[in-house]
């Protein structure tokens, strides 16, 4: 393990719009930081083995105009496939949140094998709509070792594209089985969630994935907005005692990519 | 070469697109359509082949899991609908030159596949593949009311080949004059009719005169430079014209009432709004009344701007596209406030027709109102969310004389370094276009908005609406802030409205400047000297460079792909000179241009209305007692009222449309706009932190009630700085702190009738502002918003809304309005008043009134001072201010927020005026100013009443697990006994169907 904080690269681009907050929240959790424009990566790919844990922030790249991420996922596949693919071969963590979820299931980084074939899509909310609101999620036993089963976190999503579609039943089997569900929707007192508490009718109320390796790993729900009490809608009801599962988050993947880096 | 891509949803996948065409044609009465389903058209103009082509549909365009595409499909008619099942088919494609995001993005992702080069432009388009026995008139009616907007695009239903080619029309360049100087009246106001220069005669004249004494005759765009500057949407002209008021002066004003009993007040504006901020003159008020937006002091290193526009006539004629420039517009102003803020929060305002409006209601040009409210939302969602900026505040203002001219307010906060307030060009400094390219986008938009609309603007208003790119923003924010850092420009400012023409102009008005518009980057060839300079495409930024950082911020904006230009200098010659392929085409003396319009001078009326009003009607009794809307008097009949209240589309629920905007991006958000134990309840105020980690934080919040302009624009104008205020007290903000923002939207202010309340409006605006010690720090006016059928034109409502903005000492005090815990003392703070005039009471009776809530300045500030205190000392659990509805709307909102109980006793409200006037309505519904329902800690109650004993407030009931409101009357009987469920369920009743 190495006596120093985790490095993380947060990639940004145009109509990337949640990197300040992603930042902010990942020194919270006690890691150091870098933004980069992803124009500094294809001209010096290199400077990925720099860094422990790469974060793709929430946003509109390039405008989600055909596909949310399709235009930053064509980008990563066409002009970084080989430094990715020994990032993650090396152990590191790619984090995807909201728009970077979206990025890497289109990237073919999520659920694997690295740039396969296309198993699993997210597609338009079932509300047709962009949708802002606080959801409950259950961790899933899986790959990633960020969260306990069971655990359950409070957490906002904010987006228009976010249901999961797998190719086949067999599909969503599989990530199941594999330990790839990071974690779930859920309702307020536990049981399997309906509209609204499943906020965009994923497949089997699925909130986020993990590669087979549980070093990818993806999600629709937002963990950088909710790691100051503040942040939390219940702060005004519970004051300090309101959750900040974000940072929680943060903190697990940061102290794991440490652990793991030689 | 050209290929034309055909996206669908593979079967069994749902249709998002095709199934909102369904839905809406359903709610057109267009009941023989079986379904609808949705193709993305993608057509690809130049040297392409079809398998390159084929790579782009197939690695960008298309998600293999939900879609399939077609290469180049056959367009013969019979058989396409053969093959999709469908009967007809609507076809909608973005006219050309319309700015269309998605092809500058499918521009980018080709150029990463190395195809770039091979395309010269791109069009996409919607076809809509019906199945169902389908008339033409019906086809006609989906496409025109629902499916598309012939502003903007073209409609093709049933066409075989529908036309997809470029037009790139060449331009020869021909320098214009217009014979000026030797035109008698009548040819003046031809000249600026024809021109859409919406100049006034003694305008034109005032130009002539100055032409005459130049020796020529002015170019074509000198005069539309002229316009442009003049413009009542750039310059402010009636409000800041002198005016002579006759009616009723409110108390204070009698004063300047002259020997002949009139009232002259020499430059509206600044004898009051900006006199009171003169007055006060707050050392934190940092720049006030001169930049893009106003600038207040937050902490030692950072300042809030803030500034709030309105985008009115092109939201009314396409509300997407008009809403979204609107905040991106305003975004603009932030960027372009100091040497350039960080847009931090947005706020919007819609003031809308009747949402239940009958269909054949709706007049000839003008949208149902449902439908303009669904484009200004989606507008405002999709720029806000796109360029990642919360919006946290604002209202909703239904009235049906906003059928025809809606209006849009859209706000912007920024945080500003103090060190970055100051800017000035300096001779030799280069001025630089960056952002968007300029196109035929938005010709004659300052103007437009000046004059009135009328049934067909639509169809001549074309060039002035536009579609925004948040993205292009977005990259143009990112990159400013870095260059701002690194100190490489010396002044900046925002393309709006009249384009580089009013940047430029603006910027060098002191320096004169030297341009030369063919270095302009352009969107497509063809455009005239004329049309560039004016041209308002969205975007773009004038920055001042001097010449040695201009490599710098050349490569700053580069590496972020971003276009700049270097289009000419800054002068010293106090000359405007702009030059068109080596040809002067314009040079104007920067004086004449910003000192030489003539002032205006206006006749202005105002007389009290005579709405009959129960409360004041029986002169000799000084009014009776306001009579029972309800039958019998009996609970069940309060209970319905209150549930129709709740229920009335300007109070009940606007959660529809807060979700559909990421009201938390960028994670400072402290106090939401929905709040409560289902975050569903209706907050007071946004509370953010702008500085992530930092305790502080900044309360933002509205004020704006129409209905009450009818009564007295001045007590109207009055309780929105009172409601404003209210609101950033209720969430913990510091009123004594507040700075405060005026829109002023008025139907054509150049009648007496229309001056005389925007007199009496800016009278209540000083003194409030002077009551309440609340500077107003920038501002902005919309006049002529009218609509005119025929020989009949419609006003608006005299509109002003007022937003305020203050800081939060440490957010940790912030409060939300829902109940906490049972067993807790309610208060009131405030005096009830019997004014139910305007009230939604006597709407539900079919009454206005005249009996209008006045702002008794003095009492009402120490009443919000002495609570601020209260709310700082960690005192008050919950706090809601009271507004439409009174007391009776705020404590069941309070109830269901909480998920908990209340009972309240009206006899315990602290009451002022005649006792036989005090009845259960007045105090349930009277929407008197300046008060609060606060719910306050059991154990601190005592000391919340030592704090509050010098203003009035009385413990009147408390909180309790039973979920019920219950409400006993002034004869100690219950009058109200209703669960919480049944009044939420009032109260979610859905903004339209």
């Amino acid at each position: 393990m190495r006596d120093m904080a985790a490095r993380t690269l947060i990639l940004r681009t145009a109509g990337t719009n949640n990197d300040l907050e992603t930042e902010f929240a990942l020194r919270l959790a006690g890691a150091e930081t870098k933004r980069l424009h992803i124009n500094r990566l294809r001209e010096n790919p290199a400077l990925l083995s720099e860094f422990d844990i790469m974060v793709l922030p929430g946003g509109f790249s390039y405008g989600d105009y055909l596909g949310a991420g399709a235009v930053l996922a064509n980008e990563l596949v066409t002009f970084l496939k080989t430094p990715l693919t020994e990032f993650v071969k090396e152990g590191k963590f790619v984090v995807g949140i909201c728009n970077g979820f979206q990025v890497l299931v289109k990237a073919g980084l999520l659920p694997g094998p690295l740039f396969g074939e296309r198993e699993v899509t997210l597609a338009a909310n079932d509300s047709h709509k962009f949708e802002d609101r606080w959801v409950y999620l259950e961790s899933a036993q899986n790959k990633s070792g960020t969260a306990q089963e069971g655990e359950r976190m409070y957490m906002p999503v904010a987006h228009a594209e976010g249901k999961i579609v797998c190719r086949s039943e067999d599909t969503l089997k599989r990530l199941s089985d594999n330990g790839q569900v990071l974690f779930r929707y859920s309702g307020p007192d536990g049981s399997k969630p309906c509209y609204p508490w499943n906020p965009n009718g994923s497949a089997d109320n699925i909130a986020g994935l993990c590669d087979p390796g549980g070093r990818v790993i993806g999600m629709m729900p937002h963990p950088e907005r909710c790691c100051m009490p503040q942040q939390n809608p219940a702060w005004t009801r519970k004051r300090n005692e309101a959750g900040t599962d974000g940072l929680t988050f943060f903190r697990r993947i940061v102290s794991k990519a440490l652990q793991d880096a030689i | 070469m050209k290929h034309i891509i055909e996206i669908s949803y593979k079967d069994n996948i749902r249709d998002p697109e095709g199934e909102e065409a369904l839905s809406r044609a359903r709610l057109l009465g267009i009941g023989a359509i079986d379904s609808v389903s949705s193709v993305r058209v993608i057509m690809l103009h130049g040297r392409l082949n079809e398998s390159e082509a084929g790579i782009l549909a197939d690695r960008l365009f298309t998600d293999p899991l939900l879609q399939r595409y077609r290469l180049n499909p056959e367009q013969v008619l019979r058989r396409r609908l053969g093959e999709s099942g469908a009967d007809h088919c609507i076809e909608v494609m973005l006219k050309q030159g319309v700015m269309d995001p998605v092809s500058e993005t499918i521009l980018k992702g080709a150029a990463d596949l190395g195809l770039g080069d091979k395309i010269e432009a791109v069009r996409t388009a919607w076809k809509y593949m019906l199945a169902g026995d389908l008339q033409m008139h019906e086809m006609e009616k989906l496409a025109g009311m629902a499916l598309a907007n012939r502003t903007i695009e073209d409609i093709f239903i049933d066409r075989p080949d529908p036309d997809y080619s470029l037009k790139t029309p060449a331009y020869c360049f021909k320098l214009h004059t217009i014979s000026l100087c030797g035109a008698d009246s009548e040819e003046l106001e031809r000249i600026s009719s024809d021109g859409m220069l919406s100049l006034s005669l003694e305008e034109m004249k005032s130009i002539q005169t100055h032409f005459q004494k130049t020796g020529r005759d002015p170019t074509d765009l000198e005069l539309e430079i002229l316009a442009q500057t003049w413009s009542e949407h750039c310059v402010h002209k009636t409000l800041k014209g002198n005016v002579d008021y006759e009616g009723p002066a409110p108390s204070g004003w009698e004063k300047y009432i002259d020997a002949n009993g009139r009232l002259v007040i020499e430059n509206l504006l600044k004898s009051t709004v900006m006199r009171a901020t003169e007055e006060l003159d707050k050392n934190w008020c940092l720049s006030v009344f001169k930049d893009n937006a106003g600038v207040i002091a937050f902490d030692d290193e950072n300042a809030l701007c803030f500034k709030v526009e309105t985008h009115n006539h092109p939201s009314a004629i396409e509300p997407y596209g008009g809403a979204g420039t609107g905040i991106g517009g305003v975004i603009r102003d932030t960027l372009g406030a100091g040497l350039g803020a960080m847009p931090i929060m947005s706020t919007d305002v819609f003031c809308l027709g009747l949402p239940d409006m009958k269909e054949e209601d709706v007049p000839a040009g003008a949208m149902h109102p449902r439908r303009v409210l669904r484009g200004v939302v989606s507008g405002v969602r999709d720029y806000g969310n796109r360029m990642g900026i919360p919006t946290a505040n604002g209202a909703v203002y239904f009235d049906e004389r906003y059928t025809g001219n809606c209006l849009v307010f859209c706000g912007s906060l920024g945080l500003l370094p103090r060190s970055k307030i100051e800017k000035k060009p300096e001779c030799g400094d280069f001025i630089l276009v960056a952002g968007g390219r300029t196109g035929r986008d938005g010709i004659h938009g300052a103007t437009f908005s000046s004059a009135r609309l009328h049934s067909d603007s639509e169809e001549v208003a074309g060039g002035a609406v536009q579609i925004g790119n948040p993205i292009m923003e977005k990259k143009l924010a990112d990159t400013i802030l870095q260059a701002r850092d690194l100190d490489l420009f010396n002044c900046i400012t925002d393309c709006g409205a009249g384009g580089l023409s009013s940047a430029v102009g603006e910027m060098a008005a002191q320096l004169g400047a030297e341009v030369e518009i063919d270095k302009v980057p352009l969107k497509y060839e063809g455009l005239s000297y004329c049309e560039i300079w004016i041209s308002e495409a969205q975007e773009r930024m004038v920055l001042s460079v001097p010449p040695e950082n201009l490599e710098s911020i050349l490569e700053v904006f580069a590496a972020e792909d971003v276009e700049a230009s270097a289009i000419g200098r800054f002068t010293g010659d106090s000359t405007l000179r702009l030059r068109f392929k080596g040809h002067l085409v314009a040079e104007l003396d920067m004086k004449f241009l910003h000192d030489g319009l003539p002032a205006f001078n206006g006749k202005a009326y105002w007389s009290p209305p005579q709405h009959p009003d129960p409360l004041l009607d029986v002169p000799n009794e000084g009014g009776r007692a306001v009579p029972r809307a309800h039958a019998t008097g009996e609970p069940q009949d309060l209970d319905v009222l209150l549930k129709n209240i709740l229920a009335a589309p300007n109070v009940r629920s606007k959660e529809w449309i807060i979700r559909q905007y990421d009201h938390e991006v960028q994670g400072r958000s402290v106090v939401k706009p929905l709040v409560g134990v289902e975050c569903d309840g209706p907050g007071d105020a946004a509370v953010i932190t702008p500085v992530l980690g930092s305790p502080r934080g900044v309360a933002v919040s509205c004020g704006m009630n129409p209905g009450y302009a009818d009564l007295d624009p001045y007590h109207f104008a009055a309780g929105a700085i009172d409601e404003a205020l209210r609101n950033i007290t209720a969430v913990g903000g510091d009123p004594s702190r507040a700075a405060l923002l005026d829109n002023f939207c008025w139907a054509n202010a150049r009648r007496p009738e229309q001056l005389g309340a925007l007199v009496r409006a800016s009278m209540a605006c000083y003194d409030c502002a002077i009551a309440f010690k609340t500077p107003f720090i920038s501002g902005k006016d919309s006049l002529n918003n009218e609509f005119n059928i025929g020989s009949e034109t419609i006003s608006i409502p005299p509109t002003l809304l007022i937003s305020a903005v203050s800081p939060v000492d440490d957010i940790s005090f912030a409060q939300t309005m829902d109940l906490k815990e049972s067993d807790n003392p309610l208060y009131i703070v405030g005096n009830t008043y019997p004014e139910l005039g305007g009230s939604h009471y006597y709407a539900q009776m079919g009454l206005k009134g005249r009996s209008v809530p006045k702002v008794r300045g003095d009492a009402a500030r120490e009443s919000m001072y002495t609570l601020h205190r209260a709310i700082t000392a960690g005192m008050v659990r919950a706090c809601h201010d009271l507004s439409e509805g009174g007391v009776a709307v705020a404590a069941a909102e309070m109830a269901f927020a909480g998920n908990l109980g209340a009972s309240l006793d009206l006899r315990e409200m602290p009451y002022s005026g005649l006792q036989h006037l005090c009845s259960d309505e007045v105090m349930l519904f009277s929407e008197s100013n300046s008060r609060f329902l606060v719910e306050v800690d059991m154990a601190q109650a005592e000391q919340f009443e030592r704090k509050l004993s010098a203003v009035p407030c009385s413990k009147i009931g408390k909180t309790d697990a039973s979920g019920i409101l219950s409400i006993i009357g002034l004869n100690g009987g219950i009058i109200l006994k209703t669960p919480i469920e049944e009044l939420k369920m009032a109260w979610q009743t859905p903004l339209f169907e």
